[in-house]
C-alpha cells in the first residue's frame, strides 16, 4: 500500500469539503473493495475520507411506502434487519449472500453501489426494486445510477447518502456464485411492485453491468410463476465470458436463477 | 497432559501456541538493523533482458541497493539445480537449462526475478522496485506442454532442443504390446491432470543475516527440510560453506511440497545480506506465491488397458507428456517418472506395463512435487481407466476391481515396486459397507424425483511412502540419500528431548513423536520435547515430504530409543544388583522382574549424569543417536467412494457422501491421522472440482489470486466418513505406512467417476467445473431425446 492520509468525516458537508481539499481523495465506506485495491498497489489515493461515522448515512427506516437504507449501513445490518426481512425479503436474502461474514460486517450498501462491480449483488437489488439513490446533490433512479462496468452517475465529490426502496408486493433473489470469488456469475432479482408491475434485474452476467429482461417481466406480469420464464433466454452475445463461465453458460444461469428467484419470492 | 502412547487420541501439544497466536514464523523474526527485500519481476513469459536501469530507484528514500543477475553471477553464486538425474530411453542424460536466482539475460516465466531492492522498510523496497526500469525484448512464449513439443514452438533453453528434457520409459514394451495383441477388449482414454497451485496458508519467507566477524550466515526460512536447504545452498549455490551457514525453519504454516525446494529468493537474501551488510527479510505476498511457488501436476496422457475375455487385465500402456515449467526445480525430474510411473500397477495384478514420459519446458512457473507428487497422477489415470473399462465390459466397478486385485504378498509389479503387505479386499469391503453401496439405486431414484442426478464412483488407490531406501533411489538417479536421523537426549532430571531431522509444518510431530517416547518409557508427554528445524541443533536430516516422517523419521527415533533403553537398563541393573535381562520398563520406572525393586526413570537418568556409580567402563550420560535407512517404500492403500448429486440446470456438483477406508499400517494418533485425511481429501476434491492454474497462450497466469483460483472451502466438502484398517507394514519397526498424502491421491478419480456415473458421459476433465458438467448434461439429454 502507498502512503495515504485518513480523515473521519462527521457530516456529509464536511466529507465533501475534505474531498474538495484533497489532491486525489477517495471516499471510504467499509473498505472491502477500496482497501484490497490499495494493498495491491492498484490505487493510490492521497486521502481517504471515511463516511461510515456520519449519522445521516446510518440506519434503516420506513418512510411512507418505502424503506430507506443509509449508505453506510453494512450488508450484515441489511441482512438481519426485521424491517428489511419483512418488507424486502429478496433484499435481505441478497445481503446475506454477499461475501463472507467479515465482508458483510464491514462492507456497506453505499460503497457497493458506488463501486458498481459488474458482478456485485446490490445493483440487481436496486434496479429490481426500482429504488432511488439519494446523494449529497440529487436523487437518481437506480437505472440511471448504474452507467456501465464500474461506472456510475456519481460525480467525483458526490456522496451516496441513502437508497430508498418502494415496498413491493413480492420480491426474490437468486444468485449463482462464482466458485472462486463468490461474487455473482448470474444474480437475478425479481419483484412485483405495489402497482402490480414486474421487474427482473440481472447482475453478474451482462457484459455491461446490471440489466433488465423485458420479456421475462411481461411473461411474469400475466403469470407470476417459475414456469413463465423457463423458456426465456437472454442473448448469449450480451453476456460476459471468462474462465469461470462462457456467455452461453451465463445466459443459461440467468434463466435458471430467474426461475429460482420467483420460486423464492 | 498424561502418559499417552501409541494409539491415543492425544490433543496436539503444538496447538496451544498456534491457537493463541504464539507461533513463531519466519515473518515474526525481527533482527536489529534488518532491511527488506523486494523483487523486480518479469511481466513477460518470455523476453530478453536488454538492460536494467536502477538509477531512479537508487535515489529513493531508504534504498540501500539494487542488485541484479550480473552481480550475482560475478560473485560466483551458482545456478539453481535439479537434484535427480533422469536418463532418456536412449541413455542420454536429461537436458537441464541454467536457472539463475536473478536472471541477467532471458526471462522465461511471468514472475521470474531479474533484480532485488533492499531498503529500510518493505514499502520503500516495493516503491523502489516499481521504479526499476527493465528494458525487455519480448519473445514468443508457449504455455501448453503439447504445443511446446510442436515443431516451430518457441525454444526456451539452448540445452533442451525442442523443449524436450527427457524421453523416458519404464516397463517391458514388447511384453506390453504383446498383451494388447492378445486382448479381447481394449479401453482407451485421453487423460489430463490439471495444474495446481499449492497455497500453503503461510507464504514463503526468508530472513538472512551475515556476521562478517566470523563470516557466518544465518537463514530463517519456510522450509520443509532445512538441512537439505543448507546442503544445496552451500554445495551447489556457493552462498556459504556448510559449517558457516545455519538454517532455521521455525514454525512453518503448511508446505504440501512447495517448501521442499530451494528457491531464488532465500538464496538472494543470503547473498544480499553480505552485500549490503545488514540482515535482509523477504516475505512473499499472495500474488508472488501464485506466480513463483512451484506448481503441481500438469500431465497429458493417453492410457490403454488390455483385458482378456474373462475381464482379467493383461496390460497397461501409457504415454504421458509432463509440463515442468520454465526451469527444473529441485526434485522436479523425479515426479513424473519414478514417483509416478512406478505406481501404475495400482492395487492390480497387471502382468505387463509400459509407460513413456516426455517432460517438457514451457513458459510457466516451475512444476515440482505437490501433495502426493506423481502418485495422484498415476492413481487418477489408472482409476479412471479401470472404472471406464468396467463400464465398457458391463461389470460392476467393484467386482471388476476385486477380480483384478493383487491377493498375495510380497508382490513384484512390472514397474519396480515390490509391495510388501496389504489387504485390498478389506478396504474395499469396508468402503462398500460404509457407503451403503447396495442402497445406491434407491437413492438415485429418489434424487431423480427431485430433478437431480445422483452418481457413485470409487477409487482403489495405492501409493508409496516412506521415501526411501538410499541405495535404491541412488541407483534411480537421486542426488541424495533418503534416510533420517534422530537423537534422544535424556536429561539428568529424566525429561527427554528428541532431536529429529523430520520437520513439522502442520503434521503434529511434537505430539505423535512424543507419544512414541511416552509409550516406551511410560513418561508423561509433557516431559518430552521434540526439537526440529534448526541445523545447529539437529545433526542432520532429510526433512518431511512423501509421508516419510512416520515410517522413516520415527523409525530413526525408535533406533535411538533402543540404544537409550539398553543403556538405561544396564545402569538400573548395576544399581539394583540385578541381571540386565530382568529389568523391565513400565510406567516411568525400571523394575526388576519378580521383585519389588525399582528405580524411577529420573533416578536412572541422574545416575547416568552424576556418574558416581556406573558399570565398569561405561561412559557417563544418557544420549544416543541413530540413522535409519528404510529397506523398502511403504504402501498405504485403500478405497474411496464418492457419491454426488448434480443439478442438471446449473451443472453444480454436490458431494453428498464421501467414504475413505484406508490402510495406513500402524496408527499412532487417530485424531491426527483423520486430520491428515481430511486435509488431503479437501485438496483432492479441490483438484477434482475447483482448482486450476490457468495460463493463457502467452504465458500469463489467469488465476493469480483467490478471485480467480478456486480454493476449496468448508462448504465445498462434505463431512467425511473415515475408517482405517491395519495391515502392519513389515518394513519398519513400528509397522507404519504413512497417511499424509493418501487423501489427495485417492480422491480425485472417485469424484470424477461419480460425476461421470451421474451424467452418463465419460468425457470429463478436471476440474469438473459446473459449466463443463452442465454442457455434458445438456448433450446427454439431447442424445437421450434423439
Ligand atoms: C472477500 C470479498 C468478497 C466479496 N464478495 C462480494 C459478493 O459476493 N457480492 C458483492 O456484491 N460484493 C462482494 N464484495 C464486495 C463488498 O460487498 C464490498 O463491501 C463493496 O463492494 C464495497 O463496499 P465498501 O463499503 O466496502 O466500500 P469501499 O471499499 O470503502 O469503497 C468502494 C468504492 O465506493 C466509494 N464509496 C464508498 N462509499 C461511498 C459513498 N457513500 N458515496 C460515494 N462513494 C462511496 C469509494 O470511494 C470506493 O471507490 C466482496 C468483497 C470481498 C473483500
Amino acid at each position: 500500500m502507498y502512503e495515504t492520509q485518513y480523515h473521519r468525516a462527521g457530516s456529509v458537508s464536511e466529507a465533501a469539503a475534505l474531498i474538495g481539499k484533497a489532491e486525489d481523495g477517495k471516499f471510504l465506506g467499509g473498505g472491502q473493495t477500496l482497501l484490497p485495491t490499495m494493498k495491491q498497489r492498484l490505487a493510490a489515493p492521497s486521502d481517504l475520507v471515511d463516511l461510515t461515522k456520519i449519522p445521516d448515512l446510518k440506519g434503516i427506516k420506513v418512510e411512507g411506502d418505502a424503506v430507506v437504507i443509509g449508505a453506510a449501513t453494512t450488508h450484515s445490518e441489511v441482512a438481519t434487519s426485521d424491517v428489511v426481512r419483512e418488507k424486502l425479503p429478496g433484499l435481505a436474502t441478497l445481503a446475506s449472500g454477499i461475501g463472507d461474514p467479515a465482508v458483510r460486517h464491514m462492507g456497506t450498501i453505499g460503497g457497493s453501489i458506488s463501486n458498481n462491480d459488474p458482478a456485485a449483488d446490490y445493483p440487481a437489488g436496486l434496479v429490481g426494486l426500482n429504488a432511488t439513490v439519494k446523494t449529497s446533490k440529487r436523487s437518481i433512479a437506480a437505472e440511471n445510477f448504474f452507467v456501465g462496468m464500474f461506472e456510475t452517475a456519481l460525480e467525483d465529490d458526490e456522496i451516496v447518502v441513502s437508497v430508498s426502496f418502494p415496498v413491493p408486493q413480492k420480491s426474490g433473489y437468486s444468485k449463482y456464485p462464482n466458485p472462486a470469488s463468490r461474487y455473482a456469475m448470474a444474480g437475478v432479482f425479481v419483484s412485483q411492485q405495489a402497482d402490480g408491475s414486474v421487474r427482473v434485474a440481472v447482475t453478474g452476467a451482462g457484459s455491461d453491468g446490471v440489466f433488465r429482461v423485458a420479456e421475462m417481466e411481461s411473461a411474469l406480469g400475466s403469470n407470476w410463476a417459475p414456469d413463465a420464464v423457463a423458456g426465456i433466454h437472454v442473448n448469449d452475445g450480451d453476456m460476459l465470458s471468462d474462465i469461470h463461465g462462457s456467455s452461453e453458460y451465463r445466459a443459461n444461469l440467468v434463466t435458471v436463477m430467474a426461475k429460482r428467484a420467483i420460486a423464492a419470492s | 497432559m498424561a502418559v499417552e502412547g501409541i494409539g491415543a487420541r492425544a490433543l496436539r501439544k503444538e496447538d496451544k501456541r498456534f491457537i493463541t497466536g504464539k507461533g513463531r514464523y519466519t515473518d515474526d523474526v525481527v533482527l536489529p538493523g534488518m532491511g527488506f527485500a523486494a523483487f523486480v519481476r518479469s511481466p513477460h513469459a518470455h523476453a530478453k533482458v536488454r538492460g536494467i536501469d536502477s538509477s531512479a530507484a537508487l535515489l529513493m528514500p531508504g534504498v540501500d541497493a539494487v542488485l541484479s543477475g550480473d552481480q550475482l553471477v560475478g560473485d560466483g553464486i551458482g545456478n539453481l539445480i535439479c537434484g535427480w538425474m533422469i536418463h532418456s530411453k536412449d541413455g542420454s542424460p536429461m537436458k537441464m537449462g541454467g536457472w539463475r536466482a536473478l536472471e541477467p539475460e532471458t526471462v522465461r516465466f511471468v514472475g521470474q526475478a531479474v533484480a532485488v531492492v533492499v531498503a529500510d522498510t518493505q514499502a520503500q523496497a516495493r516503491d523502489a522496485a516499481d521504479a526499476v526500469v527493465v528494458d525487455y525484448e519480448e519473445l514468443p512464449a508457449v504455455a501448453d506442454p503439447l504445443a511446446a513439443l510442436d515443431e516451430g514452438a518457441p525454444q526456451l533453453h539452448p540445452e533442451a532442443e525442442g523443449n524436450l528434457i527427457y524421453d523416458w520409459e519404464i516397463g517391458d514394451e514388447a511384453a506390453t504390446n504383446a498383451a494388447f495383441e492378445n486382448a479381447a477388449h481394449v479401453t482407451r482414454m485421453q487423460i489430463q491432470n490439471n495444474r495446481l497451485v499449492p497455497n500453503p496458508m503461510e507464504p514463503r519467507a526468508a530472513v538472512a543475516s551475515y556476521n562478517d566477524g566470523d563470516e557466518h550466515y544465518t537463514l530463517y526460512t519456510t522450509s520443509q527440510n532445512p538441512h537439505v536447504a543448507r546442503l544445496v545452498l552451500s554445495a551447489f549455490y556457493n552462498v556459504a560453506p556448510e559449517h558457516k551457514l545455519r538454517v532455521i525453519a521455525p514454525d512453518v504454516g503448511g508446505g504440501f511440497g512447495s517448501k521442499i525446494f530451494i528457491y531464488p529468493e532465500e538464496m538472494v537474501c543470503l547473498w544480499a545480506s553480505k552485500r549490503v551488510g545488514r540482515p535482509v527479510k523477504w516475505v512473499s505476498d499472495r500474488t508472488e506465491a501464485f506466480l513463483t511457488d512451484a506448481h503441481g501436476r500438469d500431465h497429458r496422457s493417453e492410457a490403454e488397458l488390455a483385458l482378456d475375455a474373462d475381464n482379467k487385465i493383461l496390460g497397461l500402456r501409457v504415454k504421458t507428456v509432463a509440463n515442468i515449467g520454465a526451469y527444473m526445480s529441485l526434485f522436479s525430474s523425479s515426479v513424473p517418472t519414478y514417483l509416478y510411473a512406478t505406481l501404475l500397477s495400482g492395487q492390480y495384478d497387471i502382468p505387463a506395463i509400459h509407460a513413456n514420459v516426455k517432460t517438457v519446458y514451457t513458459n510457466t512457473a516451475p512444476v515440482d512435487a505437490y501433495r502426493g507428487a506423481g502418485r495422484p497422477e498415476a492413481t487418477f489415470l489408472l482409476e479412471r481407466v479401470i472404472e471406464t473399462a468396467a463400464r465398457e465390459v458391463g461389470m460392476s466397478p467393484a467386482d471388476f476391481r476385486r477380480k483384478n486385485f493383487i491377493k498375495s504378498f510380497p508382490h513384484q509389479t512390472p514397474v519396480i515396486m515390490c509391495y510388501d503387505a496389504g489387504d485390498y479386499d478389506a478396504t474395499l469391503d469396508a468402503a462398500l459397507k460404509a457407503a451403503d453401496y447396495d442402497g445406491f439405486a434407491a437413492r438415485k431414484a429418489e434424487a431423480a424425483s427431485r430433478g437431480k442426478l445422483r452418481g457413485i464412483g470409487m477409487s482403489c488407490y495405492i501409493e508409496a511412502c516412506g521415501i526411501a531406501p538410499s541405495a535404491a533411489v541412488g541407483s534411480l538417479g537421486a542426488g541424495v540419500g533418503l534416510w533420517e536421523s534422530a537423537e534422544v537426549r535424556v536429561n539428568p532430571v529424566g525429561t527427554v528431548e528428541v532431536l529429529t531431522g523430520s520437520h513439522s509444518h502442520g503434521q503434529g510431530h511434537e505430539t505423535t513423536f512424543a507419544q512414541l517416547i511416552s509409550e516406551r518409557f511410560g513418561l508423561d508427554t509433557d516431559a518430552i520435547s521434540i526439537v526440529h528445524g534448526d541445523t545447529d541443533k539437529v545433526q542432520f536430516g532429510m526433512g518431511t515430504y512423501g509421508s516419510r516422517s512416520g515410517a522413516v523419521g520415527m523409525s530413526a527415533i525408535v533406533k535411538a530409543l533402543d540404544k537409550v533403553e539398553t543403556k538405561a537398563k544396564k545402569i538400573a541393573a548395576h544399581l539394583m544388583e540385578a541381571s540386565e535381562a530382568d529389568i523391565q520398563i513400565e510406567g516411568g520406572e525400571l523394575k526388576v522382574a519378580g521383585t519389588d525393586k525399582k528405580l524411577s526413570f529420573t533416578e536412572v537418568a541422574l545416575a547416568a549424569y552424576t556418574a558416581h556409580n556406573l558399570p565398569e567402563g561405561m561412559e557417563p550420560g544418557l544420549k544416543e543417536g541413530a540413522f535409519y535407512d528404510p529397506t523398502n517404500f511403504t504402501f498405504p492403500a485403500g478405497t474411496y467412494i464418492c457419491e454426488v448429486e448434480i443439478d442438471p440446470e446449473t451443472g453444480r456438483t454436490e458431494i453428498v457422501n464421501f467414504v475413505a477406508a484406508d490402510d495406513f499400517g500402524k496408527v499412532i494418533n487417530p485424531m491426527i491421522v483423520e486430520g491428515q485425511v481430511h486435509g488431503g481429501l479437501a485438496q483432492g476434491i479441490g483438484q477434482a472440482l475447483l482448482e486450476n492454474a490457468a495460463y493463457d497462450e502467452n504465458g500469463q497466469l489467469l488465476t493469480a489470486s483467490y478471485m480467480d483460483y478456486t480454493m476449496p472451502r468448508a462448504d465445498d466438502v462434505p463431512s467425511f466418513n473415515l475408517s482405517t484398517h491395519e495391515t502392519v507394514c513389515p518394513g519398519n519397526p513400528l509397522g507404519m505406512k504413512g497417511c499424509g498424502e493418501a487423501g489427495a491421491i485417492g480422491s480425485p478419480p472417485a469424484v470424477i467417476n461419480a460425476i461421470t456415473d451421474a451424467i452418463g458421459s465419460n468425457d470429463l476433465s478436471m476440474p469438473a467445473s459446473a459449466e463443463k458438467v452442465w454442457a455434458l448434461c445438456k448433450s446427454s439429454m439431447r442424445q437421450a431425446a434423439e
